[in-house]
Order: structure tokens, then C-alpha cells, then sequence
């Protein structure tokens, strides 16, 4: 039985649609992230899960129960917010135990939960004071304390590390994956930061005008991206999406891509079943080739010999750009191996590469 | 060298010359105060005797103590000491009901907003620019039908009628700078309307109870139009009274017995300002700025 159900839900305000039909479903123990850009309906999704919004059609289901007219306190949720909300006149040991006051749990039961909670998130010596001393980090805790103590079914997260600084934003990620490591909760994720995603979820669904363009593990959305938003959207630099035309002779399929200055380059090998191998021959596609599917001319794979444009080291690795198809294109090489202006000889990891349909833009199987 | 202390010289003139001007202001501004207390203070033979602005020669509180008890308010001479407690009987629950009724209107206007709750605060908006001469009538009407004409609870109901645009607005405006999330997090935790205002929303609002209570205070204690059009006889607040005392008199005015009851009628702002005016100044600067 499946955690969280969203069965063909829509959110209208008005004549305005912002969640067209979304369908997502989520087994125990899952990590499910929304990902989408602000305006693309993930936070009022969000919401409509914890019945902070109302349905507009469809039902939502937590642990097979239909929830569409439960009040928040009734669906076994806990949420997490962006700016934390914590309740600025109580002490973190109040914030953390309000929800079980109401409750009306015991003084006992509650300083036992409050304990536990606390040891967990390393935030015992916080305990009796207020939010205004905190960091953002120790906030982010408490407002993740507040949650635990409920031991809810499902865990909600809106944005959680989006008001912290860059260091402590990674750090405050491992701690929520350890969380969710450690006790096994079932959670939903919304940010627009796609490593986040990548990090953390065990199922991805990216969104975009109120639509769940893909919805999978986070490897398989970054590997074989179902449509050129999402490939774009998923994975930084972003995948290169270049125009070509596709050539089949047999069973081998070549994309066939324009190079500024030089005779057009050819990329064989390219893996695509017999049927859309027929259906494309000839036509134009967009090739998506991830940055670090390029590698310097080893002999294997496809070579292609380009004009570079700009270098830009980042340490571990270069970036090296340079145009391919009419469009720029960005490799991911190791250091020192390209000059700007220079000639560069590339091979390309062909069993990696993505078509799209040039109109549809929907990836090409 | 020489260019940097004359820089400093000349700062320091212009510093001069705003304390000057302050100073003279504040003293003009003072100086009714000054010559209230004083005359207070004489017999009324020194008054009639010509001094109006030196010091007493001999210091009586006679005064004070005639405006308190002794001074005849039409027919009864009781001094203010009963308008005082009708006064206090009038303001403290016209205070507590119209604050109290704003803060439930702010916090309804802007954490759950319904349809049209922005035309509904723009209506009661109205409420603050409406003159009070315009509804006189019509709310004398009301108060004889309800029965409560010519009696404090029904000044205070007029009263409160009248505070709740003003501290609507307040409350509203304090509580629009609340994050939603704060309402939020509590329903998830739980809380349900009333819980939520009172344990979450009320503890972060005392600077703006404290500016709500010290207006609705001032407006309330120094009204006198209210006072005068909808009590009369023992049932008049202070402000009715002392225009009484210092209208009605046989033989000589007695200035002195004026400005001590005067003086008695003015108390209890003062007070209230001097107690909590801080408080007064940051309340009505919060939210304007996020701090």
C-alpha cells in the first residue's frame, strides 16, 4: 500500500489552472522531491497535501485514507517550512511540544519526546531559548524537532534550506538524508535547486506549469530525461541539447551535427530502437549530450573536432565551450586539456546520448 | 588645521541654534501647563489680586481638594470625585472590548482571509474618517431603542462602535507583517482559531495592545461630544463635568478650583503616556519596518 496517493488532482483559482490532473504515488520510506521552478504549483501542491489548500478535483490518499476534507491536524502530516515559523515568544522546548500540548499528552510523555528529539538533532543545550537567538541552522533544527515529536506518517518539507547560506545549505542536506536514513520516515521535498533533488530523493517528480513532466528515480531523470525541459532543468551545466539530423544505415544510427568553420561532424552509435530508428531516418532531432559525456579523443566513441571558445577551470574539472550545431555547448573535461581558441579533438560517450523530437521536444526511445 | 576647527566651530553653532529653538518651543509649548498648575496652587485672592503667571506666595492645595469634593456640578456639589469613577466605569471596559474586538478583526482580515476581506476593511476604514457630529442622531436613535439611552453601558457601547475601525486598523496592519507560516505551522501543530490567536499571534502583539489601549484610552477619557449628548445628571463622565464646574458658578470664577479640576481630568492620560509612551512610539513604528 502506497503512503501518499495523489490521484488526478487540480487546483484551480478561478478561471486559472495551476495543477493540471498531477498523479504521483509514493510507497513507505520513500523521499519524493518536487522539483520544479517558482510558479510551476510544487508549494501549493505541498500545501494541498498538508490541507493548508483545498482540492479542487481529485483526492489525495495518506496511507489509503482519503484526506480531501481532513484538517491538517487530522492527516498525520508534519510540515517544515521555509522560513521555519517558529513561534517567536515560546522557548524551543514550547515550539517543540505546542502540537503535543494540543494533543494533550501528558507532561511526562511530552518531556520524554522533547528528549529524544532533541538528542537527535544535537539541539539539548537550545532548549529554553528563544528563536530569535538562534542561527539559521539551529532554527532549521528546531523546526525539524517540531516535526519528529509528531511521529507523523508523512514528512513536509517546503523549501527547508532556501533562506540558509551556501556552506551551511549542504550541510543541513546531509543531516536530512541522515534523518531519513535513520528513521525511515516518508517524506516530501520541495525545492527548485535540482542538486537538492538529486541528493536526496528516492523518487523526482519535476514540474512545470502544473504538470508532472517526469516523474522517477533521480539517476533515471538525469540519465534518460523524459522531454528537453527537463533535461535542462536536471543536472548543472545543463545537458546540451543540439540540432542534427538523424542518418540510419542499418542498424547504425548517426546524428548528424553542423561545426562552425569545418564539414558537418558525425556521431555514430547512437542507441535507438529499430521502430523510431525507421520513423526518424532523415528527420530532424535534437541530440542531448550531458557536459561530462565528452571526453578527450581516446580512439572510442564518436571524435568530433571543434573550435573552443572560452576555458573555465573549476578545480576538479574544465569547462570547455565551444559551438556544435548552431548552439553552445559546454564539456566537462579534466583540467588542462583544451585552449581557448584552439582546436580540440573530443570523443563522445554515444551509449549516453538522449534524442528528443525537434517539435514534440519528448525524448525519443 | 585652522579650517578643520572652524569646521567644528561652526557644527557646533548650528548645534547651538537647534537647541535654542527646541527649547523655546518646548517652553511656549509648556507654558498653559505651567500657569495651570500655579494658579492651582493660590488662594483666589492672590489670583484676583493680579498674579497670573509667578509662583504662589503661599502654596494651598484648597483647590484641589474643592475640585475633588467640594465643587457644585449643577445642583449636587460633589466635586469630580463621582464623574472620576464614571469616567474609569466607561473607559476601562470600552478600552478592553474595542481592543479586544480589533484584535480579533486583524487577525481574522489577515491570516484567514476570506472573499472581500479587503472591502470589508476598507469599510471599516470609513469608520475613521466618518465625522462624529454626522451620527449623533442616528445613534441616539439606536440607543433609545435599545434601551440604553443616558447610561454609561450604553456610552460604552457607542464608544466601542467607534474604537473598532480604529483599532482594527492597528491590529491589521501589525499582524500583516506576522508570516502566514507562523498560522500555518500551528494548524499543522494542531491549534484551531481561538488557540492560534491566543497562544501564538496575542504574545507577539503586546507593543501593539500597548498603542491600542494608550488611543482608545486618550479618545475615549477626553471625549466630551459622547459624554455630553448621550449621559446627563450622576451618569456624566469627567469631561461633562468639568465643563459644568467651569460654566456654572455663582459669584466669583474661581479660577484655581478650574485648573485644579481641570488638571484632575487630564491625570490619567498623562499618566498612561508617561507610562507607556515608549512603548507607544516603537508599537506604531513596528511593521512598518521588518526587524
Amino acid at each position: 500500500m502506497s503512503t501518499l496517493e495523489i490521484d488526478r488532482v487540480r487546483k484551480a483559482y478561478g478561471s486559472l489552472e495551476v495543477l493540471k490532473e498531477v498523479s504521483i504515488s509514493i510507497g513507505t520510506g520513500d523521499f519524493l522531491v518536487l522539483l520544479g521552478p517558482s510558479g510551476c504549483g510544487k508549494s501549493t501542491l505541498l500545501n494541498m497535501i498538508a490541507g493548508l489548500e483545498t482540492i479542487s478535483g481529485g483526492d489525495i490518499r495518506i496511507a489509503g485514507r482519503v484526506v480531501n476534507h481532513l484538517s491538517p491536524k487530522d492527516r498525520d502530516i508534519a510540515m517544515v517550512f521555509q522560513s521555519y515559523a517558529l513561534y517567536p515568544t515560546m522557548t524551543v522546548r514550547q515550539n517543540i511540544e505546542f502540537g503535543m500540548k494540543i494533543r494533550g499528552l501528558s507532561q511526562a510523555e511530552r518531556d520524554k519526546s522533547v528528549k529524544t528529539a532533541a538528542e537527535l538533532l544535537q539541539i539539548t543545550h537550545l532548549l529554553d531559548r528563544k528563536p530569535s537567538q538562534l542561527s539559521g541552522g539551529q532554527r532549521q533544527r528546531v523546526a525539524m524537532g517540531r516535526a519528529i515529536v509528531r511521529q507523523p506518517k508523512l514528512f513536509l518539507f517546503d523549501e527547508p534550506l532556501s533562506n540558509l547560506d551556501a556552506k551551511l545549505r549542504v550541510d543541513m542536506r546531509t543531516e536530512i538524508k541522515r534523518l531519513h536514513q535513520r528513521l525511515g520516515t516518508t517524506i516530501v521535498y520541495v525545492t527548485h535547486d535540482q542538486i537538492e533533488a538529486m541528493t536526496l530523493a528516492t523518487r523526482v517528480a519535476v514540474m512545470k506549469d502544473g504538470v508532472v513532466q517526469h516523474l522517477d528515480e533521480p539517476q533515471s531523470v538525469y540519465d534518460r530525461p523524459a522531454n528537453v525541459y527537463v533535461a535542462r532543468f536536471v543536472g548543472s551545466p545543463a545537458m546540451n541539447i543540439v540540432p542534427g539530423v538523424l542518418e540510419v544505415q542499418g542498424e547504425n544510427v548517426t546524428a548528424k551535427v553542423d561545426i562552425a568553420g569545418k564539414p558537418p561532424g558525425r556521431i555514430s552509435g547512437i542507441p535507438l530502437s529499430a521502430a523510431a530508428a525507421r520513423k526518424y531516418a532523415g528527420k530532424k532531432v535534437l541530440v542531448g549530450i550531458r557536459p561530462e559525456n565528452f571526453s578527450v579523443a581516446n580512439g572510442a566513441g564518436a571524435m568530433l573536432a571543434v573550435n573552443v571558445d572560452v576555458v573555465e577551470p573549476t578545480g576538479p574539472d574544465t569547462l570547455v565551450v565551444f559551438h556544435l550545431g548552431g548552439v553552445e555547448v559546454t564539456a566537462r573535461l579534466p583540467p588542462k586539456q583544451a585552449d581557448a581558441g584552439r582546436e580540440a579533438v573530443l570523443s563522445i560517450d554515444t551509449s549516453k546520448i538522449v534524442l528528443f523530437d525537434a517539435d514534440t521536444e519528448t525524448r525519443i526511445d | 588645521m585652522a579650517e578643520v576647527l572652524s569646521q567644528s566651530g561652526k557644527a557646533r553653532l548650528g548645534r547651538l541654534v537647534v537647541y535654542a529653538c527646541l527649547l523655546t518651543v518646548a517652553l511656549l509649548y509648556l507654558m498653559p501647563l505651567w500657569v495651570m498648575v500655579v494658579t492651582s496652587l493660590k488662594s483666589l485672592d492672590e489670583i484676583y489680586a493680579g498674579s497670573f503667571i509667578g509662583l504662589p506666595k503661599t502654596v494651598t492645595l484648597d483647590a484641589w481638594r474643592a475640585a475633588w469634593s467640594q465643587a457644585c456640578i449643577g445642583t449636587e456639589c460633589t466635586g469630580l470625585k463621582p464623574y472620576f469613577v464614571n469616567s474609569l466605569l466607561m473607559v476601562i471596559p470600552s478600552v478592553v472590548l474595542s481592543t479586544g474586538i480589533g484584535a480579533i478583526n486583524g487577525y481574522i482580515l489577515t491570516k484567514w482571509k476570506f472573499p472581500g476581506a479587503n472591502f470589508v476593511f476598507g469599510l471599516l476604514l470609513f469608520g475613521c474618517f466618518l465625522p462624529y457630529q454626522a451620527v449623533l442622531i442616528p445613534m441616539a436613535r439606536t440607543l433609545g431603542l435599545l434601551g440604553l439611552a443616558g447610561s454609561i453601558p450604553g456610552l460604552i457601547c457607542v464608544h466601542v462602535a467607534y474604537g473598532i475601525c480604529f483599532t482594527t486598523l492597528f491590529f491589521r496592519n501589525y499582524f500583516v507583517s506576522l508570516p502566514d507560516e507562523l498560522t500555518k505551522a500551528a494548524m499543522v501543530d494542531g491549534a484551531g482559531f481561538f488557540r492560534i490567536f491566543w497562544s501564538v499571534i496575542l504574545p507577539t502583539s503586546i507593543p501593539i495592545i500597548v498603542v491600542s489601549c494608550i488611543w482608545q484610552f486618550t479618545q475615549i477619557w477626553n471625549d466630551f461630544l459622547f459624554g455630553v449628548s448621550f449621559t446627563s445628571g450622576a451618569s456624566s463622565p469627567i469631561t461633562v463635568a468639568l465643563n459644568n464646574i467651569v460654566n456654572v458658578t455663582t459669584g466669583r470664577k474661581q479660577y484655581n478650583v478650574d485648573m485644579a479640576a481641570a488638571m484632575i481630568a487630564a491625570i490619567p492620560t498623562l499618566f498612561v503616556y508617561i507610562v507607556a509612551g515608549r512603548y507607544f512610539v516603537r508599537g506604531l513604528t513596528a511593521g512598518a519596518v521588518k526587524g
